[in-house]
């Protein structure tokens, strides 16, 4: 099985789904004739043409305006935000247009856009390259929403994402593109190579939007995680020796409430993690979700660890990351509960 | 101490204000006939003073002059004439509809009527507007059914969209008519989305994009005219001065930049102006820019001058803004007066006729209203279900929308 960076594994996703649809088209800042800033999309514009992958003005309004466009024309658009932090600009087109123009067509008009964003910390970035956006998608009616956590998922989700006839907005956790990563930023960085999940088949397949994946199964607590933070809440597991069961979410919305149910009823303790600020987080709805579905099955009060609500900090920034030790004192803390 | 002067705030001002004599004196309009016609394949700085100029092709006398005129045939000024007679009885049945309490909302096209009638007609099958809300002529021009506008207005159970969208939101995708959204200046720059993926598709149709005046201000518009440069995108960007965005006069969007149509020269694209008010010189202008996106030949950018003489909506009263007789001093007049006039002119027509198409087209569209009623009005007969609401958000309904579907027991 041949190994693949989470970068390689969805540029991969693209290279496959523009060979076998010529409606897909990819474009966005220094996507085209460089390949993006995190490579994603290099040797693209080789492989198939200008028209088919190509570079746009510093304009995220723009670029999803124009996709929005496009898709209404019946093109495939997989447009990259640079960094998901960019994506403010945009927001009237993907909130106001792309979300709602099935709805308020009544289907005269679809739009089948992926909107690829980098997301989350770890790489000191600073405010404006390290922030989790993803509640204010989560929070929209019409919008799928997806956080793969390692290569496999990436390009199966990203060609599920493609082939949606919805718009789907795909944020890239910037922190795995070159390797797991749990938190302990004073270790050697493991490179997929290394890492079963960086086993990624050649050619077409999906991962189905949707559906959660239970990363370990154990008996003692459910943590509810996505992206960075799978490999966050399997160190603080590791390192807790408590006997929890990670789920990857992988879609935000539309979430998979089955698996989530099932685990917190097998386990009656929850923990909800993920890098962005807690107030009104995502962990707040997961949370809700899992109070109003299991209250007669918990043992413990649901517990959120969290980026805590300040701006992304640049020095601080392993003093914001919710790391495995947070994560650990979360875990201890519902067991004794 | 800063030994400068004290800097002082500028907020422009209209000339006159309610209470006050209107005064158009110092609008520079260029005279019927004088604006010259170039070859579409012009270089864009070639052109740079018709974004200052207006092109008008009806003189006072009702003839038509100059290089822009001689397009249109009898049959086909008639028929414009028809559809301009059919959208402002239209507006005023809506209108009244609206304060009978049968909507909830209208907007009505009163002094913009050529703009929408006479552009629809420069545009082939299978091309794609992205409208806002005061381009229905777009749709009475291109044949879509009255009694489909109706039900959209009314929300009924004939609704093509199905109670969703506040009416004269309007979609009709077979008659080259986006989904209009309530957000300003999104459409703009989806147009250009639009045109560009026909011409990566190597196809034959292009977009056009409209905007108001007001509506040039937003991001969108900037982000339009940039990419429409960018790519060369078979475009025709569409701006409709009507000088009044609800209670801010234009000088507030314009700014210093002179004229809309002027926005366009920094960006590289042919911009010219046009007397919106003129049938012909609507048509003209229209037809000019269309060739040049159908050529290859990039995008336009046309602004129309012309007068909103209602309101913005049925939300609004334009007196505690504007003076009230400032409709009848606007200085290019009444498109559908002049247009009859030139007809008359031309032999063509006749007052008597006239009056005899207006109660028929009066007729015709009482007698439509009449058949959308007995399909519901927003608030009495049938309409969409609630269980309409839920569908449509997704292709797919999710678990999580079906939970709730159930929860509201519909």
């Amino acid at each position: 099985m041949p190994r693949k960076t989470m970068v390689e594994a969805i540029r991969d996703a693209m290279d496959v789904s523009m060979q076998r649809d010529d409606n897909v088209v990819v474009f966005g800042e220094d996507v085209g004739y460089f390949g993006g800033v995190f490579r994603c999309t290099q040797g693209l514009q080789q492989k198939f043409g200008a028209s088919r992958c190509f570079d746009a003005p510093i304009s995220e309004s723009g670029i999803v305006g124009a996709a929005v466009g496009m898709a209404a024309y019946g093109l495939r658009p997989c447009i990259e935000i640079q960094f998901a932090d960019y994506m403010y600009p945009a927001y009237d087109q993907i909130v106001s247009e792309a979300a709602r123009i099935r709805y308020r067509s009544n289907g005269q008009f679809t739009v089948p856009m992926v909107v690829r964003m980098p997301t989350g910390g770890g790489i000191f970035g600073g405010q404006t390259h390290s922030q989790s956006p993803e509640a204010l998608f989560t929070h929209v009616s019409g919008l799928t929403t997806v956080v793969p956590s390692n290569p496999y998922d990436a390009k199966g989700l990203l060609i599920a994402a493609i082939e949606d006839n919805d718009p789907v907005i795909f944020l890239e956790p910037k922190r795995l593109y070159n390797g797991p990563f749990d938190g302990h930023h004073d270790r050697p960085v493991i490179p997929w190579a290394r890492h079963p999940q960086g086993e990624v088949p050649d050619g077409h397949y999906t991962v189905p939007l949707g559906k959660a994946a239970i990363r370990r199964e154990g008996a003692a607590v459910t943590v509810l995680a996505y992206g960075t933070m799978v490999f966050v809440a399997e160190a603080a597991v590791a390192e807790t020796g408590i006997d929890a069961e990670i789920i990857d979410l992988r879609t935000l919305v539309p979430y998979d409430l089955d698996t989530i149910v099932a685990s917190v009823k097998k386990t009656g303790r929850c923990v909800i993690v993920h890098e962005a600020t807690l107030t009104s987080g995502f962990g707040g709805e997961l949370s809700a979700l899992v109070q109003e579905n299991c209250f007669y099955h918990l043992e413990a009060p649901v517990m959120r660890v969290a980026g805590w609500d300040t701006p992304y900090p640049h020095a601080q920034e392993w003093d914001y990351f919710p790391g495995p030790a947070r994560v650990g004192r979360a875990l201890k803390s519902v067991m004794e509960a | 101490m800063s030994s400068s002067r004290p800097l002082s705030f500028h907020v422009p001002e209209p000339a006159v204000r309610p209470g006050g004599m209107p005064d158009f004196s110092d609008v520079p309009i260029s005279r019927a006939g004088e604006v010259r016609r170039p070859e579409v394949d012009v270089a864009p700085e070639d052109i740079r003073d018709l974004a200052f100029a207006i092109i008008r092709v009806l003189n006072r006398d009702s003839k038509a002059v100059g290089p822009w005129a001689g397009l249109l045939t009898d049959a086909e000024l008639l028929e414009g004439l028809r559809h301009m007679m059919t959208l402002r009885a239209f507006d005023a049945r809506m209108q009244m509809a609206q304060r009978q309490g049968k909507t909830s909302f209208y907007m009505q096209h009163m002094g913009e009527e050529a703009v929408s009638c006479a552009f629809r007609k420069a545009l082939e099958p299978g091309d794609m507007n992205f409208p806002t809300y005061r381009q229905a002529g777009l749709l009475i021009a291109g044949g879509y059914p009255m009694l489909d506008m109706m039900c959209q207005i009314y929300s009924n159970e004939l609704d093509p969209l199905k109670g969703r969208q506040l009416p004269v939101l309007y979609s009709a995708r077979e008659y080259g008519f986006f989904s209009v959204s309530g957000n300003l200046a999104t459409q703009y720059i989806q147009a250009v989305g639009w045109a560009m993926a026909s011409a990566m598709k190597c196809d034959t149709r292009i977009a056009a994009g409209w905007i108001g005046d007001g509506s040039t201000a937003e991001s969108d518009f900037h982000a339009a005219l940039v990419f429409a440069s960018t790519y060369k995108a078979p475009v025709v960007l569409n701006i409709v001065n009507n000088q009044w965005a609800i209670s801010t006069f234009q000088g507030i969007a314009r700014g210093g930049s002179g004229t809309f149509a002027a926005r366009g020269l920094g960006f590289g694209i042919p911009a010219l102006r046009v007397d919106g008010n003129d049938y012909l010189a609507v048509y003209a202008v229209a037809k000019w820019a269309v060739e040049r996106a159908r050529r290859n030949l990039g995008p336009t950018l046309i602004e129309y001058v012309t007068y909103r003489v209602g309101a913005h909506s049925t939300s609004d009263d334009p007196s505690a803004y504007r003076p009230k007789t400032e409709s009848d001093a606007w200085p290019l007049g009444d498109p559908v007066l002049r247009l009859k006039n030139h007809l008359i002119l031309r032999g063509a027509w006749s007052e008597e006729r006239h009056k005899q198409a207006e109660a028929e087209i009066l007729a015709s569209v009482i007698a439509v209203q009449k058949e959308a009623e007995t399909h519901g009005t927003l608030h009495t007969g049938p309409h969409p279900s609630a269980r309409d609401m839920f569908e449509g958000v997704f292709e797919q309904m999710p678990p999580h929308l079906r939970r709730q579907r159930q929860e509201g027991g519909v």
